[in-house]
């Protein structure tokens, strides 16, 4: 029987416990951490994904601010709309509007509305939880899966690696929107996503905020190590936290000592078959590379 | 219109996914307990909380909720004082 | 009255309307509909905020974020760009989003043809929106009026039809109606449910099988029992305006054994052909289809209860079988011995002439096919 406590919890938080959201679930975490940060004058837009079908089970929902979920790819244009009203009514400075979608939603299939958004300027934050594959629908690829993961459409094998394709640089792309606010963050480093949400929403205009949310299932992690596998992704260099203002990087995650890659992949099942046979080591050297690209690239260390 | 289409906020807290535990379950030494919020910080479920109350080293310690505790064990994981055990759970 | 393009004519009263957000993206034949609502716009002679959006997808996924904030929208579109966004009007549909689209109805690829047919239109039968079908400009822009009354009580989506180029591009004279008179008749409005800080509500929740049946058959009953508002809507419409709508229209010879059933502009020639049969002696009834969702069976059975031939005109075909029009004619007439011949014709933008009708009206008697593609 679990031990009786005298406290309770107050739910204070602007999502609620009763979610669908697997224990351990990166996702969850940034969902809660962004909108608590942002506050209860916050309207979200919600691709489909984990972050809706988790949260929002008919007649019930664990959000506790305006929440709308329409399709798949296009919760920046209904942020677009939402921040047309706004406009119209003078209230832009007094509630934030945020898009929020997971990698497939951002990286593929809404990329053409995320880009027509940031070209309006509408003052919308867009959020990426970045599990890197469609995890929702089980582990497939998508264009943020990394080089050498093993997803159910890139399935590792005697003639396969997994993804041969890099990670799309979504960063980049935001970065050529010239965004006055560009930055990545993790779950693994929780207070940098709380600071990074509100530094962003005072900015006005058209915001990204990439969070690498490690995914228990789809990556094949314990649930406890969401945090571990996060740390080691940025302290290896292999998912830099960056932050950009106006185009310059203005902040960075250093590292004090890099961690190697394998570190980083040994404790995940979408990359053990690079253990398992003799060519793997020459993909994981592959990865350092990319490691240590990001890590001269920002000057980490 | 007699169905409504929206859902009212925060409604998914009448699901108690306590069930959802299998093995471990944390507990936390109010003792040891520092006070930094991290545990309330990574909870998926939002449900580590401050009590309000002091320890005898004059810190506010935390709690969590069991009713929806998944037994994830991030509490545990990120708590720098480690104050939080992960406990095998009698059923 | 103005003499003015259609076109003209629906961005000025569209205006008259009041939106607060309007989004689109071009495409022939609307394309003079949102230059103008953009010139109004830059002219200072309008009030809402206009969106550039880069898609028909993104554009009517705006308008529905702003439609959930609970303002009045605006967007209107053509042919591929339906298609585009298709998946958007089976969501707004579900979501009850109260919205008016206007579709310059035109063919779809392929062949690439941007001339008029309806195919555009009827392919979005199922999505939940009510379809109207204009006959001419001063119908389109009365149906409009209408539209934004009926979406904003019923919590439905309204799609207003005219077909491309011949209403669009066409000049004849319009009553533009006021912003004055037109409150009177559609008053501010008052959303049911929107994203609110304040009452801050969820939209677009999953619905497992426990629920979705249930959500999907109140749409479904709504759409049927929005006849009855509509109607009760259009009798207030003339008190104001003094124009009769109506669901249809019948028109010619009460007791005509032949009668011909159509949608928008080409019923303006079959009418033509009915005037003028009319002077040799010969009988021809002319049934105007304005509302293909809902679609008012007991008024079609009623207006057709002395028809015996009964030709549908449809400028659309579901490849395969026949004319969409004529199905739901079909279905509407079952088992009434009566003979139904579906007419599929006017495809991307084909001359729908009047030699074309009279041959029609003489020939459906010894007619032995259920379908027949009329393109010459």
């Amino acid at each position: 029987m679990p031990q009786k406590s005298k406290y309770k919890a107050p739910l204070a938080h602007l999502v609620n416990p009763g979610h669908s959201a697997c224990a351990g679930c990166g996702m969850i975490i940034a969902s809660r951490l962004v909108l608590d940060a942002a506050g209860k004058n916050t309207i979200v837009t919600n691709a489909t994904g984990c972050s809706e079908v988790t949260t929002t089970q008919y007649p019930m929902t664990a959000f506790k601010i305006p929440w709308i979920h329409s399709l798949f790819e296009n919760p920046a244009s209904l942020a677009s709309g939402i921040s047309a009203v706004l406009r119209k009514r003078g209230q832009e400075d007094k509630i934030n509007v945020i898009a929020i979608g997971g990698d497939g939603a951002t990286f593929d299939i809404g990329l053409g509305n995320i880009s027509g958004m940031w070209e309006r300027g509408d003052n919308v934050l867009y959020v990426c939880y970045d599990n890197e594959a469609y995890q929702n629908t089980g582990y497939q690829s998508s264009g943020a899966t990394p080089l050498n993961a093993h997803t159910t459409t890139t399935p590792a094998g005697t003639k396969s690696f997994g993804s041969q394709l890099p990670k799309k640089n979504m960063i980049e792309i935001a970065l050529a929107h010239n965004l006055p606010y560009v930055a990545t963050a993790t779950v693994g480093y929780p207070l940098d996503v709380i600071d990074k949400v509100k530094k962003t929403l005072a900015i006005k205009g058209p915001k990204y905020l990439q969070i690498y949310c490690p995914c228990v299932p789809g990556w094949g992690i314990e649930p406890k190590d969401t945090v571990k596998v996060s740390k080691l992704a940025v302290n290896s260099g292999f998912y830099p936290i960056v932050e950009f203002i106006n185009g310059q990087l203005a902040r960075k995650m250093t590292i004090s000592k890099q961690e190697p890659v394998e570190n980083f992949l040994k404790i995940q099942k979408r990359f053990k078959h690079l253990f398992a046979s003799p060519g793997g080591q020459k993909e994981i050297a592959r990865l350092q590379v990319i490691a240590d690209y990001n890590i001269k690239k920002f000057g980490l260390i | 219109m007699k169905i409504p289409i929206t859902v009212k906020p925060g409604t998914t807290a009448r699901v108690k996914t306590g069930n959802w535990r299998e093995l471990y379950v944390p507990e936390i030494d109010y003792e040891k307990c520092i006070g930094c919020s991290m545990c309330e910080k990574i909870c998926p479920e939002g449900i580590c909380f401050s009590t309000g109350e002091k320890n005898s080293k004059g810190k506010i310690f935390f709690e969590k909720d069991l009713d929806y505790c998944k037994g994830c064990g991030l509490c545990a994981e990120i708590c720098p004082a480690k104050a939080i055990e992960m406990k095998r759970e009698e059923k | 009255m103005k003499i003015l393009e259609g076109s003209r004519a629906i961005a000025e009263t569209i205006n008259n309307i009041g939106p607060e957000v309007v989004s689109a993206y071009p495409i022939t034949p609307q394309t003079h509909i949102v230059e103008d609502l953009a010139k109004l716009k830059a002219d200072g002679l309008a009030d809402y905020e206009y969106v550039r959006a880069e898609s028909e997808f993104a554009a009517i996924s705006i308008v529905e974020g702003a439609a959930a904030m609970g303002v009045r929208t605006y967007t209107a579109t053509s042919s591929q760009g339906l298609l585009l966004m298709t998946e958007v009007l089976f969501n707004v549909a579900g979501m009850r989003l109260p919205m008016v689209l206007t579709c310059a109805n035109r063919a779809v690829s392929a062949p690439i043809n941007i001339w008029n047919d309806q195919q555009d239109a009827v392919t979005m039968r199922d999505s939940g929106w009510l379809m109207w079908f204009g006959e001419d400009n001063q119908e389109v822009c009365d149906l409009h009026i209408l539209a934004y009354k009926v979406a904003e009580k019923l919590a439905l989506p309204v799609m207003v039809n005219l077909d491309g180029f011949v209403l669009t591009h066409v000049v004849e004279p319009v009553e533009i109606e006021s912003p004055a008179k037109i409150k009177k008749f559609l008053p501010r409005y008052k959303p049911q449910a929107v994203l609110d800080v304040k009452k801050p509500l969820t939209f677009g929740a999953f619905a497992t099988p426990a629920h979705y049946f249930e959500i999907r058959q109140e749409l479904h009953d709504d759409i049927v029992s929005s006849q009855k508002v509509i109607k009760s809507e259009m009798k207030k419409f003339k008190e104001i305006f003094g124009r009769q709508l109506g669901l249809i229209e019948y028109y010619g010879d009460k007791n005509a054994e032949i009668v011909i059933v159509a949608m928008g502009s080409v019923i303006g020639t079959i009418k033509d052909v009915a005037d003028k049969l009319k002077k040799f002696g010969k009988k021809i009834g002319v049934l105007k289809v304005v509302s293909l969702r809902p679609f008012p069976d007991e008024e079609i059975i009623k207006a057709l209860i002395k028809a015996k031939n009964i030709a549908v005109i449809d400028k659309s075909v579901s490849l395969g079988t026949e004319g969409i029009l004529a199905t739901e004619i079909r279905r509407a007439l079952y088992g009434d011995k009566k003979k139904v011949v579906s007419y599929v014709m006017g495809l991307g933008g084909r001359d729908i002439t009047e030699k074309m009708i009279e041959g029609i009206y003489s020939g459906i008697k010894k007619e032995n096919k259920k379908v027949v593609l009329a393109g010459k």
